[in-house]
Parts: structure tokens; sequence; C-alpha cells
């Protein structure tokens, strides 16, 4: 787990370069809490012996961080981090044993319940810092222009979206959304050191763009088109990090296919048809809970039976 | 507002009410009909639901209790002669008191006795350390000391000795379930009567490596010489492929062999006092020299009685 | 081109570092414990008695059932004990002591290194040979030669794979057996091919062996010039990994064939044979020279003399050990074979058998067990299990003693290859559970065969 924490750094340094020392804090606060939290609770609660040294607790902590505006104060990391630590994780028996990725259980606890600390996002300063700006993300934008009955080609004129910034940054979101390249280069480095496979993140971004296609050839000032899908929203950090954590993803590839295209679905249905701008989280979570029913019904190929 | 509030309670009391007979009726309809004594013999069982009785459960043995013709083949280790006799008064079956068991170590190899000869660096499991070889001592037949045993017993009846490396009993916990018995890959763990008042004898020892083999590998070892089963009176001591055997059904609790025995293999439990081996010896030789002497006497006599019936014999012939 | 089984696998550290050491004879030593059970089936009964004069290659064990075979004395000189002794394991088994006097071979056998090509054509008198010769899988597994060439009736071999892989890491004995006595190898092989119906016969080497593979084809290519006995006999190219020489593998990467669970290779027509035992064929069947050594590899990083060494069956490992220099200061482990798949030793009193392949040194830092952590569901143990089991999953079944589950889990199909364990990041000591539970259920299943039976039977 070490190495993921490397293949996120990338994004860090990105997120700590355009949201300043805010970021730091969020990031310190967080990364801290979790690692705390998990030896007090294994060492004095469980009595056995601590497991940070798996390095997945600070995994944890890293992911959460991306996952909330810079501006989050730091209570409210702390108690994201309790909830997803105590509650997601060490309640089902610590580690290796909890069917929901707590990153995203902390995350999707603080949305529902500081709703206004996690909707107030930062536009980054980008490289040569103007002053930061508030404003809501992508995804947030067109959900309310839409809503507002604008179409598409007005949204994104309006606001100026632009591919390029949004691979290289500088659109608001948060610290995980805004870098898709820095994300990327992290994915390519796990990949290579053969800590994930990519058939899940495959899986996830080919239903997303085949859904998304669907919709969007069918209307296009109604729905965004598939690289706006890819880009934006937690699409990236989400597939490559949170959807292929060990832990709460399907033991054989023909699982992690299957798991893929429910999580690609699901977040298109958030985002097309849900009130809520990102349903990556959501997404995420759902199939979580259908990951120990995938291993039963989906077994490796053995040597020898038909 | 109120009478929102008099709709609502309303509607759901009938509700609830509607939906109680339904599932009264439902519960009626698709009732289990069930012996009622399963249920009675289940209230007086230990409910450990250990399997010490061979069932899966205090409820599958009450249920194997009622519907079999006697009680000879159900007997709960656990609850022991005072819960089989509340179930063969349920039943009105007959009961015959079995004599209460305790798990038995037959092995005295600690650490001092039997050394050390390699490393195990595996499971901490006895099963696996058995399959694996035949353990870090030079005794293939002695403990292990991973404590299976120790994890099989369920009513915290054994632990390991850090001092001796060997699992060690308490007698008052044990309720002769045969957990442990299963659980040893080696089958050192015996289930033996408690004995009266708690006095048992056992031999301590498995190893069945000839006399000097066993000597070398542990200073306890049972090195099958025999003089144990030459001294019992009582046929209840035997050696068998190198190993001595106490039948406890023969055994009369007299201690001559743990006297006798060299090595110190065979252990007596919860005797009043300390035994002195040289009192014992004592008697015995003492006892064997006035057998000798009455066996002697006889055969004197035998060979006298013979010579007279000679002596007649040729007098009626001179007679004749 | 590169060939390999098409599931899982790892590619542990070669570690082929006594390549270069010519097998080299080891002297005999002054006493030798030769066992009675040194293959797989019934132990073989001693046929001499204590204070009998044995000659070397003189039967002095005969099969003890079907499945048994004879084992020859490996020296000459007089027998002065039979009976219980203390295997590398630490458990008593029955040994057959000779105290060596001089170094006189029984009649008949050719001790010449001629090289005779001349394959004979009864092919009942080969098989004869074979198993008067005590011959017997020199893979590891021991299993009677002559049991293994006779396919039951019904059954037909359609190819013979020669295991030349040497998949195990440090092992070079094969290696080194095809560079120094690789005609005696294809002749071997060439003998079995006849034996099993002329059937096309493939000698399986590993990519990091190129010396081999390009002698071996020069042998062949000879060999076929002076006889088309040798026709059909080729070199195949083997990918290096670990276990490309498992049998169901090997088969599976030669023949893309999978042999059905339960079922032997003859199911599927292939019959497997090592080099060893190849060579072990022509000694019996050219030279009336039954198994009375085998190359034993000596190595180990912390082992200052490497070494491959002819080795007489029934040598003491202290001897072998001694005569190289020692145990080194370093060594906490030796094993008696490969890392992946080998015993570790606990009596250095223990004599080599038939089936021994190598002594390996490892150190407290190579191979101390690091502490257990938890499961985390990574899925490398599936990723790398070459049959294609679960092994985070028999895990978990076999701690649970859940025997149904096992069984629809196919614990049975494991070839305990080690594999699993090698490649948990959290140190789970996979195998070691996964065994017990295999033996347990390999157990039932057995019953529950011997109970149909007797129904079958009592049936009838």
């Amino acid at each position: 787990m070490r190495d993921v924490v490397i293949a996120l750094l990338p994004a860090v340094i990105v997120s700590v370069v355009f949201y300043g020392w805010k970021e730091l804090l969020v990031l310190g606060v967080s990364v801290a809490s979790c690692l705390l939290l998990e030896f007090l609770v294994t060492r004095y609660f469980m009595k056995t012996k601590s497991t940070i040294g798996d390095w997945s607790a600070a995994v944890t902590g890293v992911l959460l961080a991306l996952n909330l505006p810079s501006t989050t104060p730091w209570w409210v990391v702390f108690i994201g981090a309790v909830v997803a630590i105590c509650v997601a994780k060490m309640t089902y028996g610590g580690l290796g044993q909890n069917v929901f990725n707590p990153a995203l259980v902390g995350r999707v606890f603080l949305l529902v319940s500081f709703p206004t600390y996690m909707t107030h996002w930062e536009t980054p300063k980008g490289l040569f810092g103007a002053d930061a700006v508030s404003g809501a993300t992508p995804l947030g934008v067109v959900k309310e222009g839409l809503l507002n009955g604008d179409s598409l080609s007005t949204i994104m004129t309006e606001h100026g979206f632009d591919y390029g910034q949004m691979l290289f940054s500088s659109i608001g979101g948060s610290a995980g959304e805004i870098s898709a390249l820095a994300l990327l280069v992290g994915f390519v480095y796990l990949l290579v050191r053969k800590v994930i496979r990519p058939h899940i993140t495959l899986s996830i971004w080919a239903t997303v763009a085949l859904v998304s296609l669907i919709f969007w050839l069918a209307a296009p000032e109604r729905f965004t088109d598939p690289l706006f899908n890819l880009l934006t929203g937690g699409m990236i950090l989400g597939s490559c990090f949170m959807a292929t954590d060990y832990v709460t993803s399907p033991m054989s590839v023909k699982g992690g296919i299957i798991f893929g295209i429910g999580i690609g679905f699901i977040t298109m249905m958030i985002r097309y048809f849900g009130s809520y701008p990102e349903g990556m989280s959501f997404a995420i979570l759902i199939m979580n809970a259908t990951v120990p029913l995938l291993n039963n019904w989906f077994h490796q190929k053995k040597y020898g039976r038909a | 507002m109120t009478t929102t509030i008099i709709w609502t309670i309303g509607i759901i009391a009938v509700l609830g009410l509607v939906l109680a007979v339904i599932l009264y009726f439902v519960a009626e309809k698709f009732k289990v009909e069930e012996d009622p004594r399963i249920d009675e013999v289940e209230k007086v069982m230990p409910g450990a639901n250990c399997g010490g009785c061979g069932f899966a459960g205090c409820r599958a043995f009450a249920d194997a209790a009622v519907k079999a013709p006697n009680l000879d083949n159900n007997y709960c280790p656990v609850g022991g002669n005072e819960v089989m006799k509340k179930v063969a008064a349920i039943l009105g079956y007959e009961i015959k008191e079995k004599a209460p068991m305790v798990a038995v170590v037959r092995c005295n190899g600690t650490c001092e006795n039997r050394p050390k000869v390699n490393q195990y660096d595996g499971v901490s499991s006895c099963r696996v350390k058995a399959s694996l070889y035949a353990g870090d001592t030079a005794c293939a037949f002695g403990c292990l000391g991973c404590g299976d045993c120790v994890a099989a017993c369920q009513f915290g009846a054994l632990s390991m000795d850090p001092a001796t490396g060997l699992p060690v009993v308490d007698q008052e916990k044990c309720t002769a379930c045969g957990a442990c018995t299963k659980a040893c890959p080696k089958n050192i763990i015996e289930l033996r009567p408690k004995g009266p008042r708690g006095m048992r004898m056992f031999v301590s020892c498995m190893n069945q490596d000839k006399g000097p083999a066993a000597k070398k590998a542990c200073a306890a070892a049972c090195i099958g010489c025999g003089i144990c089963e030459k001294t019992c009176t009582h046929d209840a001591i035997h050696v068998v492929n190198n190993v001595a055997y106490i039948d406890f059904e023969k055994c009369k609790l007299c201690r001559e062999c743990e006297a006798f025995c060299p090595t110190g293999a065979i252990h007596g439990v919860n005797f009043p006092k300390p035994l002195d081996k040289d009192a014992v010896k004592a008697r015995v030789t003492e006892r064997k020299k006035k057998a000798a002497e009455a066996a002697k006497l006889a055969a004197e006599a035998a060979k006298a009685a013979e010579t007279a019936a000679a002596e007649v014999k040729p007098e009626e012939n001179k007679e004749a | 081109m590169k060939n390999t089984f098409s599931i899982g696998g790892v590619h542990p550290h070669d570690g082929k570092i006594s390549r270069e050491c010519k097998i080299e004879v080891l002297p005999t030593p002054s006493t030798v414990y030769i066992s009675v059970a040194q293959h797989i089936g019934a132990p073989a009964k001693p046929v001499v008695a204590v204070g009998d004069k044995v000659k070397v290659g003189q039967p002095i064990a005969e099969p003890g059932g079907f499945v048994s075979a004879f084992i020859h004395s490996s020296v000459s000189g007089t027998v002065k004990s039979i009976g219980p002794r203390k295997d590398l394991a630490g458990n008593m088994q029955t040994c057959i002591e000779i105290a060596v006097e001089g170094d006189e071979w029984a009649e008949g056998i050719d001790t010449t290194d001629t090289l005779i090509t001349e394959i004979p054509e009864d092919n009942k008198a080969i098989l004869d040979k074979i198993r008067l010769g005590g011959v017997v899988g020199l893979g590891g597994a021991t299993f009677p030669t002559h049991v293994k060439l006779a396919p039951p009736p019904g059954s037909k071999c359609e190819m013979l794979i020669i295991n030349g892989c040497e998949c195990e890491p440090y092992l070079t004995s094969d290696f080194r057996t095809l560079l120094e006595k690789g005609e005696q190898v294809v002749i071997g092989a060439a003998i079995i091919k006849q034996v099993l119906g002329n059937v096309p016969c493939t000698i399986a080497i590993e990519e990091n062996k190129p010396e081999a593979i390009v002698h071996i084809n020069e042998v062949i290519a000879k060999l076929k010039a002076q006889s088309p006995k040798f026709d059909g006999i080729s070199v195949m190219t083997m990918k290096m990994r670990y276990p490309q020489g498992g049998e169901k593998q090997l088969i599976d990467a030669v023949m893309h064939r999978q042999v059905a669970s339960g079922g032997l290779p003859i199911s599927v027509g292939a019959v497997v044979q090592n080099v060893a035992t190849s060579l072990a064929v022509y000694d019996a069947v050219q030279k009336n020279k039954p198994i009375v050594d085998n190359s034993v590899t000596v190595t180990g990083e912390c082992f200052p003399k490497q070494a491959n060494l002819l080795v007489r069956v029934g040598t003491p490992l202290q001897y072998i050990v001694d005569y190289l220099g020692g145990i080194p200061a370093d060594a906490v482990k030796i094993i008696s074979g490969g890392p992946m798949m080998g015993k570790a030793i606990a009596n250095m009193d223990a004599a080599t058998l038939k089936g021994t392949g190598a002594l390996l040194f490892l150190t407290e830092e190579q191979t101390k067990r690091k502490p257990e952590s938890n499961c985390i569901r990574c899925g490398k143990c599936a990723e790398a299990c070459p049959m294609g089991l679960e092994p985070f999953l028999l895990n978990r079944l076999a701690k649970a003693g859940m025997m149904d589950e096992l069984e629809q889990n196919a614990v049975q199909d494991c070839i305990e290859c080690g594999c699993c364990l090698y490649s948990c990041p959290a140190y789970i000591p996979l195998l070691d559970n996964i065994r017990i539970a295999k033996g347990q259920v390999m157990g039932i299943i057995r019953a529950r065969a011997a109970a149909a039976k007797a129904a079958a039977e009592a049936a009838k």
C-alpha cells in the first residue's frame, strides 16, 4: 500500500501547488488522524498489534483529503477521518475486513452532514497565482445550469470550460478533481509496479464512455459528452484509486469487470438524472455492497475443470 | 390538525391489529409439530453446545434423546450424571451412571526433560507442525507445544504452562467433552476416569522408540523396560510397542508400578500422601520373597507327597 | 519460441549460482544407511540379513507390492544392521546399514563409460530391466517407472515429455546432467519413447539453460544420423517460470491440454519423465546398472564451495557437507530439495535417498518467516496459483474446517507448489493451512470411494 501513497504524490503535489497551505493542512490533518485513530483502535480497543504499518490508513487519509475542498475546516476533516477509520473500517474487524471503501464513506458522511463546507470549492490559483475565487465544480455548474433550463452549449461557453484546462487543472474542484494528468501518472506507476491490474479502471471508463456517448448523441444539449464525463469530478481519482482498492473490490477478473460496469453505469445515471452533480462516490459504495456476491458468483478458472 | 393526528393514529392502529391477526393465523398454520419433551429436555441441558455428546448442540442431543428407545448411547459429559438423571426423569428412561472422566495429558516432556534439537519457524499450530516433521525435539511422539488443545477447549480448562511447554488441565473446569483429544494430532490427551477422590494413575509417555533412543530424547520417557508389568498384581499395566499403558478399568491405584519405574514415567495424581518409593519397594520385595518361600515350600511338599506315593506303590507290589 | 503454462505461476529469483559446477564423484563414505521407503507405494522388503556380504548393485530389498520398487546396495561390504533410523524429518524409517569394504560391483553390470546407442527391440525385456533396476521417478515424486511406463489397458500415450526444466531455484544437477551426459539422456528418452509405442518425444528445457538446449540439439542430430529410433525427438524452449516443471503445468505448456481433476497424465495422452530418470533408464537398460547413485546439488549463497556431486544412495548428509567444508556459520536452514517445495532438514544424521536432489543452505535473512498480518484481499495468491485455485478462500475455509466447501473449491487439486505463500504480501502461511485441509478432504474422498465400492460389491 506504500506504492499507492507514492502513486498519489503527484496529485498531492499538484493540489498543494494550486491550493496552497490550506490544502496542506487538510492533508496533514487527514493523514495524521487516520493513522492515529487506527493505531489507537487496534492497540487499545482490539488489543492486537497495530496495523498502520500496512500504510492503508495513510492511503485512506490521502484519499479522503483529496476528496475534500481545500477550505474544509480541520475539525470537519477530523470527523471525516473518524467515520472513515473507526466506523467504516474498524467496526467491520479492521484491516482487510471492511466492505465499503473507508475514504468514500467518510466523504459521503461529510457531504450529507456538512453540505455547505463540502460544496464550497475554491478555484485554484493556477501556476501563476491569481487570487483564489470560490466557485462550483464543472459538474455542479452544469447541473445547476441544466436545472435552470440552459442548454449545454450555453453553459460551456459561458464558463469557458476547456478540456485542456480540465486535464491540466485550473478548473475548480476538489483537490482530487483538478489534475487528471497527475493522477494518471500515478495510475501508470501502479500498473508498472504490478500493484493493481487495469481491468476495473478500464471497465469503468468504457462504461462511462459508452453510456454518455449514447445519451449525448441522443440529446447533445441535455447530456454532457464522454470526454467531459471522463475528465471531471472524481472519475479519475475514483476509477484509478478508489475502485481498485484491494479490500473492497472483487477478487476475480470477471467480477472486477462487472464491478466496473456497475460503477460506470450508476455514476452516469446519478450525473444525468440524479439530484447530486457527482455520482462516483455513491456508485462505488453501492457496488462495494455487491462485491461479496460477485466473489461468490465469479471464481477463477481452475486447471483441468471445464 | 387534530383530525390528521386522529386519522393517523387510527389507521396505524388498525393496520397493526390486522397484521397481528394475520401473523397469528400464519404462525398457527405453519407451526412445526414437535414433541414438547424436546423443549423440556433442552431446558435441563447445560447449554454449552460443545458437541461432547457427539451431537451438534444441546437441542440436537435433546432431539436424539427423545427419539431414542433408551439413553444408552446418549450421554452428556458436561452435565454429567446430574443432568442425565433429570433427562431420564423427563423421558421415563433408566440411566447407568458413568464415572466422571477428565482429560489427561500423557506427556512429561518438559523443556528440562526433553531438550530441543532444532528451531521450528512455522505456523503455530500442532496440526501443521505434525504434518511437516517429527517436531523440534528428538521424541517424535511427544507434545508439540503449540496449543491446539488449548484453543479447542470451550470451557477454558486447558492452558499452556510456559515453564514446561506442556498443556495443563484444570480438573474442575474440564467437562470431558473430548474436544482436546480430537484436536491433538499426536493423540497425547486421553479421557480417563477422574478416579475416587480424584486419584488416578497413568503413564505419562507416548514414545514408541526403543529404550535407549527414548531415554536419549527425554529424561522422563518410558523405556519399555517392563518392570511395571512384572510388578503389577492386577494385570493393569502392559508394555506394547516399547511403551507402557495403564488400563483404567483394572488399575487399583496401588502405586507399586510408580515406585519401580526407573524414569518416573508413571504418574499418580491427587493422592493424599506423597509416594514413599522405598517403603513400597520394600513391601513388594517382601511380598515377593514370602511368595517365593511359600512356593518353595509348596513345591517341596508336593515333591514329598510324590515320593511318598511312589514308596507306597513298590510296597504294594512287594505284597503282591 | 517461448512456451509456458496458461494459469498462474511466479517468477522467483533464479539462484543458479552452481551452474558452472561440473558433476564430481563424491568418495564413498565408510557406512551407508539405505532406507527401504524411497519411492511412492509400499516400502520394499529387505532380502538380505545382518552379516551378509553385498556388492554394488546387488538387490537388497524387493518390491513390497504392485506399486513398489527394488532397492540395491550402493556399496560393497557387510550388512551391519536392519532397523529403524531417523530420517531427515525425525521420523523412524527402516534402514539397511552397510559397512563399506572396497568397491566391488555385482556381476553383469557394465561399469565402463562406453556409450551404447543400440536400443534393444524387446519392449517387455526393457520394462523388466527398468523394474529390476529399481528405477523410480527422479524428479522428486519417486514413482516406480516400470509402473508408469505400462499404462492401463484402454489408455493411449500420445507424447513423451522429458522434463529438463528444473524450475526450482538453486538446483542445477539436471542442467549439468544435460550438458555432461546428454547422449545418455537422449538414448534413455528414445528407449522410453519406444516402450510407449514410438510416440513423439519433446525434451522441455527452460530458457535459462541455453547451453543445454544447444548441446541436446546437437546430440539429437548426431544420433538421428545413426538410427531412425531417434526421429521424433525434439527440444522445446520453455519460458522461465515456476512451476514450469510441474507435471500438470508442463503438459499444459507443451501439449496445450489440461489433465482433469483427480486424473492421471495418461488420460490426456501424456507421459512425463525427468531427465535424471531418463538417464537412469539408460543405465538400467544399456548398462544393467541399477540406481546406486544420483546427482545432488550442494548450494546456497552462504555456502562457500558450491558443487554438483554424484552421491551413492544412503550417504549420510553430514558426510557430504563435511566433504565440502562443513556447515557455514550463518546458515540457519538446510533444505533437501529446492526452496519452493523442498523439506527442511531436522536431522543431519539422515542419509540420502534416490530422490535426494539438492542440499540448500539458507541464512536467517533469506528464510526467517516474517510475522503474519491480516489478509487484505489483494488476490495475488489467486493470480499466482498454477492450478487456478483461490488460496485466500481455501485458507479461510481450512481454518473454519468446512470440508464440503473445501471440496467444492477444489482443494484436492492443490499441487503444493508454494506459489501462493510466495506471493502473499501479508506473509500468511497459506500452504501450511491448505495442506492440512487437502489431506483431510482427500481422506474423505477416499473413504467415500471405498464405501461406494463396497456398496457396489454388495449390490452384485
